[in-house]
């Protein structure tokens, strides 16, 4: 009954952060809000890992935000904000993750990829297809 | 082109692919087990401890700062009255407290005095100070974020490592107190 | 009593679905007639068992039987009776428990209308299935039981999550596990014909019908699941690249590009190691996604923490049936692909490109997904990788696909009649230009405004082409049969879609406000006004409700009431109120009491966000259309293949050659 009791309360303890972030703040202007939406939406919450600091509900986002609110009145930029808070948080809190030896294999991954799967369908063509004079025009349904 | 067993070498290319996949996948489970997900290595690390000057929670006139603490390596343990996992810890640095051959500074973090000094009160006090961050401005330069944290600060002032939720015996025993032990001979 | 029959009913079903496979692959084995009928009344035994354990886990819920530990952990004596039911897939086991139900639905299905398949083929089909029961049952049975007790029984249950108490959600799992346990129907048919050592690939057009219905269900299962995501998670975004999300989209993905590869096996004889490949890899990637969300190995933050054997389980599984499979690839796929010759420029390159692209980008979700897991694994530091990474990459990788997708019905097979594409292409780029400049005139700026338009335009533009040339060519009656006017709905569907992803991406206006009643705010042309808050109630929450009227120049839309209800449970919980339209959402939702009367409110003008649906929906109407092609209704298996109608693959002794 007891571990029952607590299954409960950790159920409980889930499911109230989920509720999302509303968050009120007096921007200059709609274009100041906009890219603030944008950066925090490309950041990670530290405490409700799978949210953006946009999304999320944690106290931890909330400071956050205001934190991030009050360095653009300070005038600065996106670039040196992420810096602060990478500084602090590891690159962890970018769901950008810059380019760097960890994330060769991220960022090439797919060129990779596209290059290999590009390359094995230029030979298969190449291999298989037959110049257009040779292939009987067929009359009737082309279907 | 390769063949192997009389087939070509290509075909084998979706299974080779398969087995590393899931290669990856026996590692992660394994790394879930051993490993809290929540935890994301700081990277303070090696590096000087943030700048910070903060009021004592039972002298509120008198300060600690970052400066009044060089030439000694200590603790700074970050807990709050509102946080569950540091009621789960506190036994453990009640224990330890005095075996740590080092201070032990407490942080209490974005919390209302009175409410730490009742949690103090209650629970029973295991630090040689507690230093408050009522607005948590300064924990954010520790890039804190949830509390208990502990950073192991050595005498120069650099932050030597950091362990993110609560302090167990065995953590004490396996990551903390060698690297404790490591930095009081290297400092003699 | 009846909590145990339903677990000694898994039982019974766990034992029939190892006969169901290993009798029916034996008889097709040893040429044995009755050992291959078997799998029928083998297979629909399992279902019936299957059933009854579902069945009694409803029956716990409707009853409110707590000493279930399951039923006392999801449900509670003020839910809702219908929400009761829904909590039978509400989380893990009973999840479990609707997949099984609905594998057994399907090969019941495929009991029912494959009858006319050759009599060894089907049976290798029925023990396939029996093999991917078998694993699931074993699973359930050993890691997942639904039916356990907990003595005493406690007075109450706690709650639903509350995020699933919604009709969206209630729908959602049934429809995407439809499209997951689809494909497994495709894969046991190239599984089939890999063991049977199939000479000709006409297996592929028996498997289409299956795939094109799979893929309509898991299409519209992620459209629940986006629109629910829309209006419950209360952020008003529509698709996060999640790792719960990525798991379903890769096998949408992948059944996309299988849909393709299948027409042209079936109808040319080509890319008949790729279509086997393709089969493999969306039921791969089905039980990929359920491996991913089932052990808590992306979503580790959900507090309830996995049981390790579980996750384990699922991987050896998973190791067991793919792994397998792709060495039987190996082993038996045919060595030279064969069908009918075509030039470079032909539908069938283009179905082809369309076809590396699809793969490309579930390779690229795949990675992206999985990366973090690198990280930890090769111990590099924790990575996060989001919607900054999916987003860009998924629309480099579409564009060509987009490009390609108005000229791949325009061409021939075999050979494209390179005017008929340079015709096409002027009036395409005439189109999509004209729809830019009426955009632009009309008031559309940004960059993402007149792509959407334009794009959107593009695509519709060669459905609309190609349907006035099939009834300009095509003789009268002739001019649609139902494969190709699912083709055209899908098509279709994908430009509707694209125009919903793209303007509400770039229109869509989002503020978050502190409001006293009385004050308003003008968000685009919409002036909300906010009137206060009361209390209301429902059958197991209370809430405020917020009242929020809405005007445009003056004159009064509508009166939304968005709510935050707090459930029996404790948990808190948001619901938005939308006033929907075909053109634009208007959507309020309720935040925190701020302090003296005011109020946090988020509210948003999401012009076409619809859209993103309705494309969706399109796709799956045409997914299902295509089934009902003459071309699907099987012919008694036992007559040669000479005696089939006009446009088929190549003659059966050029296959048989290519095999060599």
């Amino acid at each position: 009954m007891k571990r029952f009791a607590a299954a409960l309360l950790a159920f409980s303890l889930t499911f109230s952060i989920n509720a999302f972030a509303i968050d009120p703040l007096p921007f200059q202007s709609n274009a100041q809000r906009l890219r603030f939406q944008h950066l925090t939406s490309e950041l990670r919450c530290m405490v409700c890992q799978d949210e953006s600091l946009l999304a999320s509900n944690a106290d931890f986002a909330k400071q956050l935000r205001r934190q991030i609110f009050e360095q653009m009145q300070q005038g600065k930029s996106d670039k040196e904000i992420k810096h602060w808070l990478v500084a602090r948080y590891s690159t962890f809190i970018l769901y950008d993750p810059p380019l760097a030896p960890s994330t060769i294999a991220l960022w090439f991954g797919t060129p990779a990829i596209f290059l290999v799967g590009a390359g094995v369908v230029i030979v298969l063509l190449r291999r298989r297809a037959r110049p257009a004079d040779t292939i009987a025009e067929e009359s009737g349904e082309d279907w | 082109m390769n063949d192997v067993a009389g087939k070509p070498f290509g075909r084998f290319v979706p299974l080779a692919v398969f087995a590393v996949l899931v290669a990856f996948f026996v590692v992660g489970l394994v790394w879930n087990q051993s490993h809290d997900a929540s935890f994301v290595p700081s990277p303070l690390i090696n590096k000087p401890a943030p700048a910070f000057n903060l009021p004592l929670l039972k002298q509120p006139a008198q300060s600690v700062s970052k400066a009044s603490m060089l030439g000694q390596a200590y603790l700074l343990n970050v807990f709050a009255s509102w946080c569950f996992a540091c009621a789960d810890e506190h036994p453990t640095l009640m224990a330890y407290r005095d075996r740590f051959g080092i201070p032990l500074i407490g942080y209490d973090y974005r919390d209302k005095p009175a409410d730490a000094l009742a949690w103090l009160g209650r629970h029973g006090d295991p630090y040689h100070e507690v230093i408050t961050d009522e607005s948590g401005i300064t924990a954010l330069d520790f890039g804190v974020y949830g509390a208990p944290e502990t950073y192991l600060i050595d005498a120069k002032g650099i932050i030597r490592y950091k362990h993110i939720g609560p302090l167990t015996p065995a953590v004490i025993a396996k990551e903390l107190q060698p690297r404790i032990d490591a930095l009081e001979r290297g400092g003699k | 009593m009846t909590p145990e029959l339903g677990q000694l009913a898994l039982i019974l079903a766990l034992i029939l679905s190892a006969l169901q496979c290993v009798l029916p692959l034996t008889g097709a084995w040893k040429n044995s007639r009755p050992l291959m009928a078997t799998g029928r009344s083998l297979a629909a035994g399992q279902f019936v068992f299957v059933a009854l354990a579902f069945g009694i886990l409803a029956w716990a819920f409707w009853i409110n039987d707590f000493s279930v530990a399951y039923v006392a952990q999801n449900s509670n004596l003020t839910l809702p009776w219908y929400y009761r039911l829904a909590a039978v897939w509400g989380a893990h086991e009973g999840s479990l428990l609707l997949w099984m139900l609905i594998l057994n639905l399907w090969t019941v299905a495929l009991v029912a209308l494959g009858g006319k398949l050759p009599e060894a083929f089907f049976a290798r089909v029925i023990g396939v299935l029996g093999f991917v029961s078998f694993g699931f049952l074993l699973y359930m049975v050993t890691t997942s039981n639904p039916f356990v007790r907990i003595l005493p029984a406690p007075p109450n249950g706690a709650d639903l999550n509350p995020v699933l108490q919604d009709p969206g959600l209630t729908f959602h799992p049934p429809l995407l596990y439809m499209g997951y346990v689809g494909f497994s129907v495709a894969f046991a048919f190239a599984i089939a014909s890999l063991l049977g050592g199939e000479l000709k690939a006409t297996w592929v057009r028996w498997a289409r019908p299956w795939t094109n219905v799979a893929w309509g269900f898991l299409t519209v299962g992620i459209v629940a699941g986006s629109a629910w995501a829309y209006y419950e998670l209360g952020w008003g975004g529509w698709w996060f690249w999640d790792p719960v999300e990525n798991a379903s989209f890769m096998p949408w993905l992948i059944g996309a590009a299988l849909i393709h590869a299948q027409a042209i096996t079936d109808k040319r004889g080509g890319l008949r190691a790729w279509t086997l490949l393709l089969s493999i890899f969306g039921f791969a990637f089905s039980l990929l996604g359920t491996f991913l969300v089932r052990s808590g190995l992306l979503t580790s933050v959900h507090a309830f923490a996995f049981a390790p054997t579980r996750g384990l389980f699922i991987l050896v599984y998973l190791g067991v049936v793919i792994g397998g499979s792709l060495l039987l690839y190996a082993l038996r796929a045919p060595k030279v692909t064969g069908g009918q010759p075509f030039a470079l420029a032909s539908r069938e390159t283009l179905m082809v490109v369309g076809n590396l692209m699809l793969t490309v980008a579930c390779a690229m979700v795949l990675l992206g997904t999985l990366y973090p897991l690198v990280g930890e694994a090769l111990n590099i530091g924790r990575i996060s990788v989001g919607p900054p990474y999916f987003g860009p990459l998924f629309l480099l990788l579409m564009t060509p696909l987009v490009l390609a997708m108005p000229f791949g019905p325009l061409s021939r097979w075999g050979k494209a009649d390179l005017k008929v594409w340079a015709r096409a292409l002027v009036k395409i780029v005439a189109l999509a230009v004209a729809a830019g400049i009426i955009g632009f005139v009309v008031g559309a700026r940004s960059f993402y405004q007149l792509l959407g338009i334009t794009a959107s335009v593009w695509v519709m533009a060669g459905v609309a082409l190609f349907a006035i040339k099939r009834w300009r060519e095509a003789p009268a009656g002739k001019r649609y049969p139902f494969e190709m006017v699912g083709m055209m709905l899908a098509h279709f569907g994908v430009g509707v879609f694209i125009a919903g992803a793209i303007l509400t991406r770039s229109m869509s206006v989002e503020q978050d406000v502190s409001m006293r009643p009385g004050s308003s705010v003008e968000v685009g042309a919409y002036a909300f006004q906010f009137r206060g808050v009361s209390e209301t109630k429902g059958p197991n929450w209370l809430a405020e409700q917020g009242s929020v009227s809405i005007t445009r120049d003056g004159k009064p839309v509508v009166v939304l009431h968005p709510q935050k209800r707090t459930y029996a449970g404790g948990q808190v919980q948001t619901e938005a109120a939308i006033q929907a339209g075909i053109f634009r959402d208007l959507y309020v939702s309720l935040g925190d009491r701020i302090g003296d009367g005011a109020w946090s409110l988020r509210v948003y003008d999401k012009p076409f966000v619809r859209w993103i649906w309705a494309g969706g929906i399109l796709m799956m109407l045409g997914s299902f259309t295509v089934v009902l092609d003459r071309r699907f209704r099987l012919k008694r298996a036992v007559e040669p293949e000479t005696t089939h109608a006009k446009p088929e693959p190549a003659p059966p002794g050029k296959l048989a050659d290519d095999h060599a």
